[in-house]
């Protein structure tokens, strides 16, 4: 058994090392602008950049658009399903493990020639139309994460006796949704909101060939063309990625505290 | 599909409801998900005039889509198995118990976050490590005087791309296999000890056929992940690399082959071969519930 242990031991550590150097260089990396001496010129460049700016809120503000769109139609399909379309259940399940089999890029592809602008709907002719086929593509993304937690919410509560209560008391649907399901789901519903952001905030591939000046693409333009710039970008991107996983932790943790 | 939400089919007079609930979702899946990819799927069927043809899927056996395909399938395979190997090994370290109670939500918790460091920024990491001017190439040549760019490697490539893609997909089969590592009963073993069963045997005959389904569904899965992959590799290696995604992420934007019909080839492809890896996925997912229930 002893020799055992050490070899869990050494499995973790090898582990731990391989993902904790590729940081430590990065941030090491990220100090060597100005020759010589470590400094975080390249993050006092980066942060300067208006393009940074820019591109960066324009990917924050479509997290947010696909987050609220994403469970606008998501929570209504999954309460009702749950509650009395069963039979659809085979049916949903199949369409929201489909985009981990559908590579975004093809879906993408199947946007820009279904969506451009000889088709009968031209969402590609104008920015608003480019940007709403980027936040769906970025809903159909993030369905199989927000789908698995939204119903993982859902079924640890008793949804159709809450449902008949409320019922009983005179309540309608729409009411029965906002006002009982949603709160009691609603650590579920975070931490699928920040898995979400996580994704979206550094997508490349969407982002790209839609050609929208989020994030991702601006990332790539920066590896492309600078040196040190790029790894202080990766450090920030890494410690928003944990940020977000940070939340989720905190968010599920309390649930399960709260409950008894 | 919405056929089966009809109102006919179901009973009490207040359903319009769930179906006014379920209807934008259909619609959005319909339109964003189902129509774009069958557009393709169809179009890889079909030649400039619309009429059906092999032809595209037959362009497909030229030397640059082949090998395009077979470094995606390469790379895809090395860092599935590689990263399901090692991942579960750290798994089951980090589950089966023996250290420190700490270990695991840790692991767990840096796992979610490490599979979720892909894209571009990922690239951004690995050239500061293993690159030319990488920390880690800078350490070993001269702490070791080993130059690992003069020893042929070269994070361009094949192994560079591997090395690459193992940083997510690692932590994706600790997050994806510890739950059914944690649905091996301590009895078990115990049962197995009692009846004479060495080390081997256990892992053999029992712990190993309940967890080989669990393993290698999410083996596939690692595959699928890494196929469809594109922004990492455009990152790291431009588009020097050769790999599929890259191919058709060129073809969409117009650079290269000049034949959209083609695309659609291109794109079926690669719908086929992931689609093909899920399916197994689902079977052998479907085998492995029967014993961890």
């Amino acid at each position: 058994m002893k020799t055992n242990r050490l070899s869990h031991w050494l499995a973790i550590l090898i582990g731990t090392l391989y993902f904790l150097v590729p940081l430590a260089a990065t941030f090491e990396f990220s100090l060597r602008k100005i020759r010589g001496v470590y400094s975080f010129e390249a993050y006092r460049v980066v942060l300067a950049d208006t393009q940074f700016k820019s591109s960066l809120g324009f990917s924050v503000v479509l997290a947010v658009v696909t987050i609220v769109f994403g469970m606008a139609i998501i929570v209504p399909m999954a309460y009702f399903v749950e509650l009395r379309l069963r039979k659809l259940r085979p049916f949903i399940e199949f369409v929201t493990l489909l985009p981990l089999v559908v590579p975004a890029i093809v879906i993408v592809f199947g946007y820009l020639r279904l969506y451009n602008s000889s088709s009968i709907l031209p969402l590609t002719n104008f920015t608003l139309g480019t940007n709403f086929l980027l936040a769906c593509g970025y809903v159909t993304l993030a369905l199989p994460y927000m789908y698995r937690s939204i119903e993982t919410g859902l079924r640890s509560i008793d949804v159709r006796t809450l449902t008949e209560a409320a019922e009983s008391l005179g309540a309608s649907s729409g009411t029965i949704i906002w006002r009982i399901i949603l709160p009691n789901i609603r650590s579920a519903m975070l931490s699928g909101a920040f898995l979400t952001f996580a994704i979206v905030i550094g997508e490349f591939t969407f982002a790209s060939l839609l050609n929208r000046p989020a994030f991702g693409p601006y990332l790539q333009l920066i590896g492309a063309n600078r040196a040190y710039e790029p790894a202080a970008l990766a450090v920030m991107a890494f410690a928003i990625t944990w940020a977000c996983m940070g939340i989720i932790q905190v968010v599920s943790r309390n649930s399960v505290a709260a409950r008894p | 599909m919405a056929s089966t939400a009809s109102p006919a089919s179901l009973p009490r007079p207040r359903v319009p409801w769930a179906v006014v609930g379920v209807t934008p979702f259909m619609v959005f899946a319909v339109l964003f998900l189902i129509l774009p990819t069958l557009f393709l799927v169809v179009g890889a069927f079909q030649d400039n005039d619309g009429s059906f043809t092999l032809a595209n899927l037959g362009k497909l056996w030229t030397p640059t889509i082949l090998s395009s395909y077979w470094i995606s399938i390469k790379v895809s395979v090395a860092s599935a198995v590689l990263g399901a190997a090692i991942g579960a090994f750290i798994a089951y370290a980090a589950v089966s118990g023996g250290l420190p109670r700490w270990i695991r939500p840790t692991i767990m918790t840096f796992s979610g976050v490490a599979s979720q460091f892909a894209g571009v920024p990922l690239a951004f990491a690995f050239l500061a490590t293993l690159g030319r001017q990488g920390l880690v190439t800078l350490f070993l040549s001269s702490v070791f005087g080993l130059n690992i760019y003069a020893q042929g490697f070269n994070l361009l490539s094949f192994w560079g791309l591997t090395l690459t893609y193992l940083y997510f997909q690692i932590p994706l089969m600790v997050l994806i296999v510890a739950p059914a590592i944690e649905g091996i009963k301590k009895e078990w073993r115990e049962a197995a000890t009692i009846l004479g069963a060495s080390t081997w045997q256990y892992w053999r005959h029992i712990a190993g056929p309940v967890l080989l389904p669990s393993f290698l569904g999410a083996t596939l899965l690692l595959f699928a992940n890494a196929f469809g992959a594109i922004a990492t590799a455009y990152a790291l290696t431009g588009s020097s690399l050769n790999i599929v995604t890259i191919l058709l992420y060129a073809q969409i934007r117009g650079d290269v082959l000049h034949d959209q019909n083609l695309g659609y080839a291109i794109a079926f492809g690669m719908i086929v071969i992931t689609g093909l890896s899920n399916l197994c996925y689902i079977l052998l997912r479907m085998r492995s519930e029967r014993w961890l229930k």
